[in-house]
């Protein structure tokens, strides 16, 4: 039998562990505590609220509990030498998403609005799905580079799932931004979540192939690596996709995450700074030109410079404009440093997409400044997680995917916060884990999923060397 | 619900919250600690200090072993090597079976083990059975040379167990 090895050809230090112990018992023991912080917060919100222990706090507990317990059980039989830390962050945040979309529930403000559903149960139900389908890929995925036959397949899926929801009849266009597509019987679906992943395995397999021609054959000038003129030739296919995203879906969010994750991987594989600096002029470009011509984009462009015009706008009953940014700044204002306590904040006043798109500015104001800096750091450890994964890879193509998908996973956070914060201008994106939306929770889960996949590859422990044939047989006489 | 337990609760979440990220951070820390970072360009005796209980043990009892190995062709039914494991480089921890194939090693893609060394050649050296099942290696005429042990190769060699073949800043061992 012949095995082909190969390996990155760029970094200066691999890094394994030695003995690597398995962990398991650690991330049970962080697992735990996931669970128990959640289960706190809902009773927080109970007492609150109606002055008394919500009636559903043990089922609630041990619904999420024997969720964590049935990911944890697979993780210990498929993927034993996985990164301890992964699961019991995700689990924390798909908790407190839950225990906030159940506390927006019981605003009497947004149940007063006509299109008002209970989300928490349905959350829970779509968490059951996405540890399920976390599960599937624990059990199905037994290598990762099993992805890398795909290659071409993932690019043309990928594409697909992106033009879906421009198909008539099956797209639908939700307040503005065309990212969803009817299922009749089952809801809406957002297929940009699951593009992501797709991608990231295209990315990873065309790179791992093509990165050696595009880092090397390369001028230097001024300091930079100029690459040469055909070599330009993917990023700006990459780049003329994103633009057709945000042009005809008017998705800020999913072409910036689609074109910012190529970037990354770009500069992850070939290590040229120069690819960085055309990813940034080329995306502010597009980004520019696009906001100055499509009016869906430009409005969004323009509540984001002044959120409090929109605002008067919307409260003298123009239509087109909404009050959502103004409140949402509003409500991590109110919040302040340490927070109004669970259950004790008004961000129901965001009224639509409060439990979804501006779940954060919920958290920001109950919990504080304190709490969402703690939300901010867990998604930080999961990307962590992810590059340290990517680190510890032995094969070129794990390293990317790793990578590509913790880089995805940043991006996303990034672009949401920083919509609600109003760092940049709002996307029609949802928090990974933390908002409401079946997709998103389906997604991300198979994310962390095949992130578990490839650091049990990578952390297990290299062939035991061989015991030296002449020490066994060494005696040991001693004088009786 | 009083004003001072929703006051207490409100900070002993934040305090749960912030607990549960510096445990998280804990456990990394003992993660960067349980790990060893094999610099390129660095020698290996000075690159892993920690590790040094293993493979000094395994030196210390490697020449007695080669010189048995030599010696007694008797032997070699039972100590046939049935494995090729890569112990230093990039690709450290990389096994082949032997299964009476010649191995290539070199920087070339079709090579069996793709050497991701800036010191190898693209076809650098060969590992094969001979007739009596013994393995050879042989320097294809690489630029930087093969070593066995500290000799660099000239003519195809047979291989003890245990001895480390070295290109550039691999080094690959058979072992049974």
């Amino acid at each position: 039998m012949s095995s082909t090895t190969n390996s990155p050809t760029h970094h200066t230090s691999t890094i394994g562990a030695i003995g690597a112990p398995s962990r398991r018992n650690t991330e049970l023991a962080l697992l735990v505590f996931a669970v128990v912080i959640p289960v706190f917060a809902y009773a927080n919100v109970g007492l609150a609220l109606d002055d008394q222990v919500p009636a559903g706090l043990l089922s609630y507990g041990l619904g999420l509990g024997l969720l964590a317990g049935v990911a944890h059980l697979a993780v210990r039989k498929f993927a034993p030498y996985a990164d301890p830390l992964l699961l019991p962050l995700a689990t924390l945040l798909n908790g407190l998403g839950l225990v906030c979309i159940w506390r927006l529930d019981q605003s009497k403000l947004l149940q007063s609005l006509p299109n008002f559903v209970t989300a928490a149960p349905r959350q829970l139900l779509y968490t059951a799905l996405g540890i399920a389908l976390f599960v599937v890929v624990l059990i199905f995925l037994k290598d990762h580079r099993v992805l890398q036959r795909y290659t071409y397949i993932s690019m043309f899926s990928a594409l697909v799932l992106l033009i879906l929801p421009l198909v008539p009849g099956l797209g639908a266009n939700i307040y503005g931004a065309k990212i969803w597509i009817n299922i009749p019987g089952l809801g809406s679906l957002q297929p940009g979540e699951f593009a992501k992943i797709v991608l990231a395995v295209f990315f990873a397999g065309y790179l791992m192939v093509k990165r050696d021609a595009l880092a090397l054959a390369s001028r230097r000038f001024m300091g930079l690596y100029l690459p040469r003129g055909r070599d330009l030739g993917p990023i700006l296919v990459v780049w003329a996709i994103s633009i057709l995203i945000l042009v005809f879906e008017t998705d800020l969010g999913t072409s910036l995450l689609f074109f910012g994750m190529f970037v990354i991987m770009l500069y992850v594989a070939t290590e040229r700074t120069s690819w960085i600096v055309f990813g940034l002029l080329m995306s502010a470009a597009g980004a520019v030109g696009v906001a100055s011509i499509e009016p869906h984009v430009k409005s969004r462009v323009q509540s984001w410079l002044d959120p409090m015009r929109e605002y008067t706008l919307s409260r003298q009953g123009q239509l087109g404009h909404s009050e959502q940014l103004q409140q949402a700044l509003w409500a991590f204002g109110s919040g302040g440093t340490l927070g109004s306590g669970w259950g004790q904040g008004h961000s129901d006043l965001i009224r639509f997409a409060a439990n979804s798109d501006f779940i954060l500015a919920t958290f920001g104001e109950e919990l504080g400044l304190a709490g969402i800096m703690a939300i901010l750091l867990i998604y930080g450890l999961i990307v962590e997680r992810g590059v340290r994964t990517a680190l510890a890879a032995r094969d070129p193509f794990g390293k990317l995917l790793a990578v590509g998908l913790s880089g995805a996973f940043a991006l996303q956070v990034f672009v949401v916060a920083g919509g609600v914060m109003g760092l940049i201008p709002l996307t029609g994106m949802t928090m990974p884990f933390v908002a409401y939306g079946g997709s998103s929770v389906l997604a991300n889960w198979a994310l962390i999923g095949i992130l578990i996949r490839i650091s049990d590859t990578a952390r297990r422990p290299a062939p035991t060397p061989a015991g030296n044939p002449d020490a066994e047989m060494t005696q040991v006489v001693r004088p009786s | 619900m009083s004003e001072l337990t929703l006051t207490v609760m409100r900070l002993g979440f934040l305090a749960v919250l912030w607990l549960f990220v510096i445990v998280a951070v804990q456990v990394i820390r003992s993660d960067l600690f349980g790990t060893r970072v094999t610099q390129r360009g660095s020698r290996r005796e000075a690159a892993r200090p920690q590790q040094a209980a293993r493979p000094q043990a395994r030196q210390q009892a490697a020449p007695p072993q080669q010189r048995g190995q030599q010696g007694g062709s008797g032997r070699r039914g039972r100590n046939a090597p049935t494995k090729l494991v890569v112990t230093e480089g990039t690709l450290t921890g990389t096994t082949v079976a032997l299964q009476g194939q010649t191995i290539t090693l070199g920087r070339a893609h079709d090579s069996t083990i793709v050497l991701d060394d800036d010191y190898a050649s693209s076809r650098h050296a060969r590992i094969y059975p001979d007739q009596g099942g013994q393995w050879i290696v042989e320097d294809l005429g690489s630029t930087n040379g093969t070593y066995l042990d500290r000799s660099r190769l000239t003519a195809p060699t047979p291989i003890p167990l245990g001895a480390p073949i070295r290109i550039g800043k691999t080094a690959i061992e058979l072992r049974k």
